[in-house]
């Protein structure tokens, strides 16, 4: 059987999403961003919500979600996404209402919309990519940098004296009452991808159910923010940032 | 039909919100304007409009909410006053940029800083303009009565409807607090999901979508050709209503030899200073901006064709009279008469004003 008899619709065990727009995306290699992407534009496309969602993208690397996703979008200000999704899913209670944002974006400017949607119980999702650092604005240190981390503004590492610690947000929502299901995941590997699609999926279950807040972390890479290769930030993933932020679902109501 | 009620400003800005149809309100307590999210909860609109009522954690996040909910097509609203306006000058901006349509109230009182919880009139540059960063204007409208404090929540949201942009009603803490007889409007229906995505179909609600292109509203460009493209038409809407929406009040203006001009609570008291004037034997005429942007030039402009002076009357320090010298083009002087600090002036102080200023 030659390629072009094998290459047949019926023949099709994956593609890309409809959703997904042919535009090739600003991400660096090895960010961990395109594929979360991916992954929200399958589970909307297999539970059928493409005219019932609306998605609010953050200010950071991914402030142009919008180009890739081909669904209604509004681009907060930064770290304002969570006010924005209050209202949308307040006036418009049976769409899937979904913020993406970075950690910089949620967890330092907007830490107190963030606090207070999750808290109120909000019936939203929010996407929160972890990677530990400013990528957007050229790797400074953000809420999330490891102890020890060296960044732009921090390029002796981070020092607890002078910068304070790490802010691990997630746990904190996870003790929240508003909150449904609080988790955090990757998608370094196949089987992690895997996971973080599911949890994507039962966030979004939630949501449009009406079942209280939902975060999912996706504890990422930025290999240029880290300044390595795709495949050492990676491993620096596993060695470092999943001792602090421990994978697994921390809250499942 | 409607009867005459008795009842604060503020109290009838919120039952016009929901009379008119108002999707939701997103608001934080400040004095003096909390009369309005404390009705709003008395009234619970939910249950009967299905108007949202939500307190937020700051006037960041109001603003925020009235950006999400104005970008997804809905009428909605918040209020407060001074320094919580301040804060949410980012977002204004931001909806500016994405000529997302929405209410903004601004009750204010005396500044700068935390100021006092009295009255004031000195965020005027403030708002006509604009507060954040960046080319843009928002359409101002300045009530003088509780009357005026109702009929306006129906005539901002048309306007910015119709022009796709926010628009704020310019209080202050006489106008809000004074109790007067209104006259509420009749009650509207909130509009269906059919009419939202025929009178928004820019909105982001999802409404649609295999049918079209997906809907974005992002202020980000990153093409400076483009950016200045869509500024340029911005500035082409903001003529255009510049030349259609001023509106204006005028009081003996016909023969007058000297105008006050004043709006808000201000212009009640110089029409009280201009009638005793008048008794006098002074030939005194009142102009009251409505619009404070568009600010009503050409109105002015025929008010004044026999004015000697002006006195403009504010609670500032002095700010609403660069727009009427630039008005006049500085062919009639233009003198000042302000109080701050939450001072309410008495016509009396008006008087002397004029004396002092204008007949020497």
């Amino acid at each position: 059987m030659t390629k072009e008899e094998l290459i047949q619709p019926q023949n099709l065990v994956c593609g890309k999403p409809q959703l997904m727009n042919d535009m090739p995306m600003h991400y660096c290699p090895g960010c961990s961003h395109g594929v979360v992407h991916k992954i929200i534009a399958e589970v909307i496309e297999e539970m059928q919500l493409e005219e019932k969602t609306i998605g609010i993208c953050p200010v950071g690397c991914a402030v142009f979600a919008y180009r890739y996703l081909d669904i209604d979008w509004q681009e907060a200000a930064h770290g304002r996404a969570p006010a924005v999704a209050t209202a949308c899913k307040r006036l418009w209670p049976d769409r899937l209402v979904f913020t993406y944002q970075g950690d910089g974006d949620l967890a330092c400017i907007g830490t107190c919309e963030t606090i207070h949607a999750l808290n109120r119980g909000e019936k939203i999702t929010i996407i929160f990519i972890n990677n530990a650092i400013y990528g957007m604005t050229g790797g400074q240190m953000a809420p999330t940098t490891l102890v020890g981390m060296k960044t732009a503004t921090c390029p002796y590492g981070r020092d607890v004296n002078l910068h304070g610690y790490p802010l691990n947000i997630t746990d904190l929502a996870a003790g929240l009452e508003g909150t449904a299901y609080v988790t955090r995941q990757s998608v370094h590997t196949v089987s992690a991808v895997r996971k973080a699609k599911k949890a994507i999926r039962k966030a979004f279950e939630n949501s449009i159910n009406g079942k209280g807040s939902n975060l999912v972390e996706i504890v990422s890479t930025c290999s240029s923010g880290w300044k390595t290769t795709p495949v050492k930030a990676n491993q620096w993933m596993e060695e470092n940032m999943f001792k602090f932020y421990k994978l697994g679902d921390l809250k499942d109501i | 039909m409607s009867e005459y009620v008795l009842m604060k400003g503020n109290e009838a800005i919120a039952h016009a919100a929901i009379r008119c149809g108002c999707d939701g309100y997103f608001g934080y307590p400040i004095t003096p304007q909390s009369e309005v999210l404390e009705t709003l909860s008395i009234e619970k609109p939910w249950e009967t409009t299905g108007m949202i009522v939500l307190q937020a954690e700051s006037e960041i996040a109001a603003i925020n909410m009235l950006y999400g909910g104005g970008g997804s097509g809905k009428r909605v609203m918040t209020s407060s006053s001074s320094p919580g306006i301040a804060l949410m000058q980012e977002g204004i901006s931001y909806m500016a940029a994405c000529e997302i349509p929405a209410l903004i109230v601004n009750v204010q009182r005396g500044g700068p800083g935390l100021g006092t919880i009295q009255p004031g009139q000195c965020d005027y540059y403030q708002a006509v303009y604009g507060g954040g960063n960046g080319d843009y204007n928002v359409i101002v409208l300045a009530p003088n009565s509780v009357q005026e404090m109702a009929d306006f929540v129906d005539k901002a949201f048309k306007l910015a409807f119709k022009y796709r942009m926010p628009t704020m009603i310019l209080s202050d803490g006489v106008i809000g607090q004074v109790m007067e007889r209104v006259k509420l409007p009749e009650q509207k229906p909130r509009r269906t999901e059919e009419e939202i995505y025929a009178e928004c179909p820019w909105a982001a609600n999802g409404i649609n979508l295999k049918k079209r292109k997906n809907n974005t509203l992002s202020s980000l460009e990153s093409d400076p050709l483009e950016m200045d493209k869509r500024n340029e038409a911005m500035h082409a809407k903001y003529e255009l209503i510049k030349e259609t929406e001023t509106q204006a009040e005028q009081i003996c203006c016909d023969d007058a030899e000297y105008l006050l001009v004043g709006y808000g609570c201000m212009s009640r008291i110089a029409e009280e200073a201009m009638h005793q004037l008048r008794q006098n034997g002074y030939k005194v005429g009142l102009f009251r901006p409505i619009t404070l942007w568009p600010f009503p030039q050409k109105e002015l402009n025929h008010a004044a064709q026999n004015a000697k002076k002006i006195l403009v009357c504010e609670m500032s320090t002095g700010q609403m009279i660069t727009d009427v010298e630039l008005a006049v083009k500085c062919k009639i002087p233009c003198e000042h008469f302000g109080r701050t600090g939450g001072v309410v002036p008495d016509p009396a102080e008006v008087i002397n004003a004029a004396h002092k200023k204008l007949f020497k």
